[in-house]
Formats: structure tokens, C-alpha cells, sequence
């Protein structure tokens, strides 16, 4: 996948830190394995959200080292790398979700919109009704289908009257392609369905925030081949709405369903580019030994 | 030769067996390279050594178990025989002077002669016994493991046989835990049948008063006392009821403030601390709830203008609810704990608050367990006896008013059983039907906390 196909020069977000000259053939001469500054096309002009110099650390322990990267609108942005090298850690930055974890530090500036949602003044709760999440393993409430999607609209207190929840509930489960599936169950438990149901119903219940990002952290790395396939679909099909980062191991699924992906390795972001372009011309020897499975 | 002796001996002829049939099984390999043995080799031993070792321990196990009965018939049917007395009490007094003459822990001079003969005899037919119980045991470990010696072949299934007799041992060892249970329980139905025989079941369950006094002569005033279980009953919710009201709120948002919102260092201190308060003995909190809550609760009572008397439901069950408290937020706290972390994740994600997260999904996850906890929580209270006789008195009041004195369950058995007592009067059996009508309800209880678990487990699983 991929690896294949002809070289698709469109890597449109190119800027002048790329020091490596003008690329309209395969680039022999890579990065050396030592060099961890970022190369490739870090930074949009319709960035969404703006991550300028990040560092994460546990304790003592520093899991990200300076990272800057921008989220452009309605892109998917995939971040792959080894376990282990941080992508989880940096996605739960994007919704503050590393407030949760007491030993965990973030610094440095997160713009969403041109607002910095580490700002004091920030209240987490609607930041994460803007900023979704769906996580590795599905995690459905112990709660009815119609429950698990109508609890982040009751708590954020955005509906009025129940025909509107309703409406809410519907439309979001008709946004993750799960409506057709459940429309005759909702007062079932949501832990009954099937793994790729409970994923898409996590998704359901992210989309009923009205959330503008959505990130999702390995979302399909529990899931068989066929739900997997249901899923990347519905991902790229919520690109037309959202902004989109996912987290996936899966250099097939990176390939297939993002714009632009992001290589990170022991903490450091080594590089990103336009998913066509990182797949058949990575510009740093350590991309290039990930995708040909050097280790990883 | 003492019996501990033949066990030991027993052990080392097993162990032997057990190198003696490895090695046959072994040999047979060897012999032969294309042989192969169904099992490993250890396994050919152990089943020898098992077949060794078994039956002769069986044997030993049973002649323990019989032999003195067996030697002091024989030895007593001499003497009874004799035209000595036949009364059963003197027998088992005579009994009792052979046992310790047997011993060797006698020490009056005057001891009849006759008796000291039949001691003699016991000790000497005790002697002859314990050899022939080597014999016949020693004897039977060589059958047993000539037995299985004979039949080692390649194709023996040593490995499924050695695991049926495992098999076999571990069911005994439930059996023994089940057959306990059901002898209680057997023998608490027969005592209460005796006691449904003098008095009428529904005079029991539903009768109003409890007046257990039995007459000591037949034409005393009063002589027959009433025995209407619900006063008694009435006190045991009462008191229960008080003491879950204090314990479950309390110990859930302990539980809760502990597994959501302290911090590492402070859980790992409070919870030890909590789960010695489980650890005091009830007897302590009796005393406190009769010294100190009880004499509290009348005074506050008395600026009220409130007429407490001075062993009230309300004191036992504030103390009782004390106790009860580390059980209900100890295991709650594990059942909260064990809500995975995914589904927190999940909550915060969508920008729930700390509480709405803890209301709306912690707890609801969480539940079973927590109804499970109570209902654990409430057994406790019901089977609960210090605090109440210290604390509850022992009149039984049929009364709604937790400032008076009230009786329980627990408490009339104790008073009906301590003492000198006939084992015969009704006054003593009822204590059994009380016994009884608690295994009930605790029987009920547990079964709809089980079915209530049961039910939440499969929505939400
Ligand atoms: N809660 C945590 N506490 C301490 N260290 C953590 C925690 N979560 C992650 N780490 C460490 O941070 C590093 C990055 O982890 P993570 O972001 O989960 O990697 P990835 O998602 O790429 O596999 C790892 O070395 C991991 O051990
Ligand atoms: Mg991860």
C-alpha cells in the first residue's frame, strides 16, 4: 500500500525549514539517524490547532521533546511511530486529557482556534466538548445505546427538550453508521454490541458534543478486519465535518485513511509530510527504517 | 510401636513406591527405544506410591476412629457383666475413671480393684490392636503397590489415574465443608421440629408477645411462656435498619472520597486505619455504645424532653452502624477501584466533571458490587450479638420508637441458652427455631443480593 504508487509531489504545505532542496525525485541522501529536529511540512496556513515547542513529562521522565505541529482543518492527521514513543501521550495533549494523570506535566503552547487551552482561564469541560476522544479499547458506559449518546449533551446542557435529544441522539448515530444497526434497540445495553459497534457507538457519543477535532488513539486496534474497514470508512467520511488526529500503528490504515502523517520516534516528532509523500519518500533515515519494518 | 510411628512408616514405604515404580517405567524406555510411555515417568510413580500410601492411611484412619469405642465395650461389657451396676449414668462414670486410668492421670489409692483389672485389659488389647494394625497396614501398602507395580506398561494411563484420585481427594475435602453446613443446619431443623411439636408455627411466626419464662413447677402461676417471635423480630430491623442507615451513606462516600479523590499517600494510610476499625473486637463496641452513646443519647434526649430509657434501639444502633461502616466502604472501595479506568477515560473525554463522572458512570458500573457489599453489610448486622445484649436490653418491646429498649434475635438466643438449662423445655428449643428463623433470613437476603448482582451483571456486561 502505498509504497507503490507513483510519487504524488502534492506535499502542498512544504515550507522553507525544509532544507533539503526542491524534491521532484527520490531523495537519496536522508537524515541522519541522530538529527531528531523535525523535517517535512510541520506547519500549515489553515491550522486548526497549533502545538508550538510541547514537552510532556512524567515525573522526572520526559515523554515528548519539543514538538511543534500544526492541525490543519478537515484534515486527518495520522501520528504513527514505535510503542512506546509518545503518540498517545501527545494526542491526550490535544484535549488536556493529561490533566487526569497526576505525575504528568505539560509544557509549552497549545492553540485551539488561536486560543491556548492551557491558559488558566481555560475550563476543561467545554474544551473537551471541542476537542472528542475515542480511545484504543471501545468503552461504552454500562448504559442504554440511547444513554451512552445522550450523556455528553445532558451533562453540557445543550438541549432544550427531549424531542431534541432525541434528534441529537439520531443524528449521531446516523453520523457513525451505527443508526441502521440499532435504530429498534436504544434502551439496550450498549456493552452488547459487538466490538466494532461499541467503537462506533464511542464515536456516536463523541460526535453528540459537536466537537471541531476528534482524536482518536489506536481506535481499531481491538477490532477485526471487517469492523476496521466499517471504521476507516466512517473516518473519512467525518473528515468532511471535523478535524480529525489519529493514533494508529497500522501503516496500511495511516496510508488509506490520512492527508498527512507524522512520524514520531522515542519522544521526538522526526517528521511529517503528505501521507503519500512519508510512505514512498520518507526525508529521515529513522521514517524510512520504520516503514520498510526495520523495527517498529 | 505408637500409631504416629506407623503413619511415618506408612510415608516412607509410599515414598520408596514411588522410586520403585519411576524407575520400572523408566526401565521400560530403556529396554526399548521405540516404547513410548503414555505418561511421564514421575507420573507411574506417584501413582504407585498413591496406591501404596492410601489404603493403609484409610485403614488407619478408621481403626483411630473406632478403637476406643470398640476396647471400652469389650472391656465394659466384662465388668457390666458381672452383676455390676447397669444404671447408664454409672456406666459412664465408670467409663470416664477406666479412661483415666487408661491415661495414667489417676491418682487415688482407692481404685477398684475390678476397674484396675479392666485398665490392665484395655492397655494390653490397645498394645495387641496397634500391631495388628501395622500388619494389616503395612500389608496392604505391599498389595497396593505390588498391585500397581505389576501393571506398569507403556500403556497405562498413570497420568488421567493419578489426576482422577486428586480428583477424587478434592471433592472429599468440599464434601467435608458442604456435609458440616448441612449437620448444622440438619441439626438446628431437628431441635426447632421438637420445639414446632410443643408449640404451634404460627403461634411462633406471628404471635405478638415474647415471654419465654417456663414454669419451674407444672402449677405456677404464668407457667407457660408465650412464644410470638415478632417482637423479637421487630427489634432485630429495627436495630439493623438504624445501624445500615448510619453505615451505608457514610461508608459509600467514604468509599467514594477514597477511591476518587484522595491521594495515593492518604489511601494508602486511612485504608489500613478502616480496616482495623473492622478489626475491633464487638465486645469493645459494646461497651462504648453502653457507657458512652447510650448515656449520651438519653441526656440529649432529656433537654428534648424526650423520655429515653437507658438502653435504647437508637444507641445499639449508632455503634452497630460504627462497626459496620469499614465493611461497606472497604469493599466498596474495591468494587469502585475495579471500574476500569477506560470507562473514566471515557467520561472525561466528553468533559465530564469529577462528580458527574462518579454519578453517572462510576457508580452505576459500580453497583452490583455495592448492593453486594450492603447486603454483606446487613447480615452482619442481623447475626450481630455483643453490641445488642450490652446496649439494646432485653425486653421485648413491640414498639416503632427507637428510644426504647428493644430485644433481637441474637440476643434472646443468648439468654435463653446461657445458664443451667433442660435440654428439653421449650424455652431452650426455641432458641433453635430463633437460630433457625435467622438462617432464614439471611438465606433470603443472600439470595436476592445474589440474584440483584446476577441481573446488573448481565445488562451490563
Ligand atoms: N501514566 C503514565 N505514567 C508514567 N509514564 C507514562 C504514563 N503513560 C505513558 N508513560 C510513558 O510515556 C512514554 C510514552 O507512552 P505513550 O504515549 O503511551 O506511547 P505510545 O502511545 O506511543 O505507545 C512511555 O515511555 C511510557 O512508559
Ligand atoms: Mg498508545
Amino acid at each position: 500500500m502505498g509504497m507503490d504508487t507513483v510519487l504524488d509531489m502534492g506535499d502542498t504545505f512544504l515550507t522553507g525549514k525544509n532544507t533539503l532542496g526542491a524534491i521532484d525525485s527520490v531523495v537519496e541522501e536522508k537524515v541522519d539517524r541522530e538529527d531528531r529536529t523535525t523535517v517535512g511540512t510541520q506547519f500549515v496556513d489553515d491550522a486548526r490547532m497549533t502545538c508550538r515547542d510541547v514537552n510532556v513529562f512524567y515525573g522526572d521522565k520526559q515523554a515528548i521533546r519539543s514538538v511543534s505541529i500544526d492541525v490543519a482543518n478537515n484534515e486527518v492527521l495520522a501520528m504513527i511511530g514505535p510503542s512506546g514513543c509518545g503518540k498517545s501521550t501527545f494526542l491526550r495533549c490535544l484535549n488536556r486529557m493529561n490533566d487526569t494523570v497526576d505525575i504528568c506535566r505539560v509544557k509549552g503552547e497549545i492553540l485551539l482556534d488561536g486560543h491556548d487551552i492551557y491558559d488558566k482561564s481555560v475550563d476543561v469541560v467545554p474544551l473537551r466538548a471541542q476537542v472528542g476522544m475515542v480511545f484504543q479499547k471501545p468503552n461504552p458506559f454500562p448504559k442504554s445505546i440511547y444513554d451512552n449518546v445522550a450523556y455528553g449533551p445532558k451533562i453540557h446542557g445543550i438541549v432544550n427538550s427531549k424531542t431534541e435529544l432525541d434528534g441529537i441522539v439520531e443524528d449521531s448515530l446516523k453520523k457513525a453508521g451505527l443508526w441502521n444497526e440499532v435504530s429498534d434497540r436504544l434502551d439496550e445495553p450498549g456493552t452488547g454490541l459487538s466490538g466494532g459497534q461499541q467503537q462506533r457507538l464511542c464515536i456516536a457519543r463523541a460526535v453528540a458534543v459537536r466537537p471541531e477535532v476528534i482524536l482518536m488513539d489506536e481506535p481499531c486496534s481491538a477490532l477485526d478486519p471487517i469492523a476496521t474497514a466499517t471504521v476507516e470508512d466512517l473516518i473519512t467520511e467525518l473528515k468532511e465535518q471535523y478535524t480529525i488526529v489519529i493514533v494508529t500503528h497500522n501503516m496500511q490504515q495511516a496510508a488509506r485513511i490520512s492527508q498527512r502523517t507524522a512520524y514520531f520516534h522515542l519522544g521526538d516528532l522526526v517528521e511529517v509530510g503528505a501521507t503519500d509523500r512519508i510512505f514512498t519518500n520518507p526525508l529521515h533515515q529513522l521514517t524510512e527504517d520504520y516503514i520498510t519494518g526495520r523495527f517498529g | 510401636m505408637s500409631p504416629n510411628l506407623l503413619v511415618i512408616f506408612t510415608l516412607i514405604l509410599s515414598s520408596l513406591a514411588y522410586g520403585v515404580g519411576k524407575k520400572k517405567a523408566f526401565a521400560l524406555v530403556r529396554k526399548d527405544e521405540s516404547v513410548r510411555l503414555h505418561s511421564r515417568p514421575g507420573y507411574y510413580g506417584l501413582l504407585t506410591a498413591l496406591w501404596c500410601g492410601i489404603p493403609a492411611l484409610l485403614i488407619f484412619g478408621v481403626w483411630q476412629f473406632v478403637a476406643d469405642t470398640v476396647l471400652t465395650n469389650m472391656v465394659m461389657g466384662a465388668i457390666v457383666g458381672h452383676g455390676a451396676p447397669v444404671d447408664t449414668a454409672q456406666v459412664n462414670l465408670l467409663v470416664n475413671d477406666l479412661r483415666n486410668l487408661v491415661a495414667g492421670n489417676y491418682f487415688s489409692a482407692d481404685v477398684d480393684p475390678q476397674l484396675q483389672v479392666a485398665a490392665d485389659r484395655y492397655i494390653a488389647m490397645e498394645r495387641v490392636g496397634t500391631i495388628a494394625l501395622g500388619i494389616v497396614m503395612f500389608a496392604c501398602a505391599m498389595i497396593g503397590c505390588l498391585f500397581v507395580y505389576s501393571r506398569i506398561k507403556p500403556a497405562m494411563r498413570a497420568r488421567n489415574q493419578v489426576e482422577g484420585i486428586v480428583k477424587i481427594f478434592l471433592i472429599f475435602c468440599s464434601a467435608i465443608a458442604i456435609l458440616t453446613t448441612v449437620g448444622i443446619v440438619l441439626s438446628v431443623l431437628f431441635e426447632s421440629y421438637r420445639f414446632f411439636q410443643q408449640v404451634p408455627v404460627t403461634d411462633f411466626l406471628f404471635g405478638l408477645k415474647w415471654s419465654p419464662q417456663m414454669a419451674i413447677r407444672a402449677d405456677q402461676a404464668g407457667s407457660s411462656g408465650s412464644f410470638g417471635a415478632i417482637p423479637v423480630l421487630a427489634g432485630t430491623f429495627m436495630i439493623s435498619g438504624i445501624a445500615m442507615a448510619v453505615a451505608v451513606p457514610i461508608g459509600l462516600m467514604a468509599a467514594i472520597y477514597l477511591s476518587e479523590y484522595a491521594g495515593n499517600r492518604f489511601r494508602a494510610i486511612v485504608k489500613p486505619l478502616l480496616e482495623i476499625l473492622a478489626g475491633v473486637p464487638t465486645v469493645v463496641y459494646g461497651f462504648f455504645a453502653a457507657l458512652v452513646v447510650a448515656p449520651f443519647i438519653r441526656n440529649a434526649g432529656l433537654t428534648f424532653g424526650l423520655s429515653v430509657s437507658s438502653e435504647s434501639a437508637l444507641a445499639a444502633g449508632i455503634v452497630m452502624g460504627v462497626m459496620i461502616i469499614p465493611f461497606v466502604s472497604s469493599l466498596s472501595d474495591d468494587v469502585i477501584n475495579a471500574v476500569p479506568q477506560s470507562l473514566r477515560d471515557g467520561s472525561y473525554g466528553l468533559g465530564a466533571t469529577k462528580s458527574e463522572t462518579i454519578t453517572n458512570v462510576i457508580l452505576p458500573a459500580a453497583l452490583p458490587g455495592i448492593v453486594g457489599s450492603i447486603l454483606l453489610a446487613v447480615s452482619r448486622a442481623i447475626g450481630e450479638t455483643m453490641i445488642v445484649v450490652m446496649a439494646a436490653g432485653l425486653s421485648a418491646n413491640l414498639t416503632a420508637n427507637p428510644l426504647q429498649a428493644v430485644t433481637t434475635v441474637t440476643v434472646q438466643i443468648v439468654t435463653l441458652l446461657v445458664g443451667d438449662q433442660e435440654f428439653d423445655s421449650p424455652k431452650t428449643l426455641a432458641a433453635f427455631a430463633l437460630g433457625l428463623l435467622l438462617f432464614v433470613i439471611t438465606l433470603i437476603l443472600n439470595v436476592i443480593a445474589l440474584y440483584v448482582v446476577r441481573k446488573y451483571r448481565e445488562e451490563y456486561e
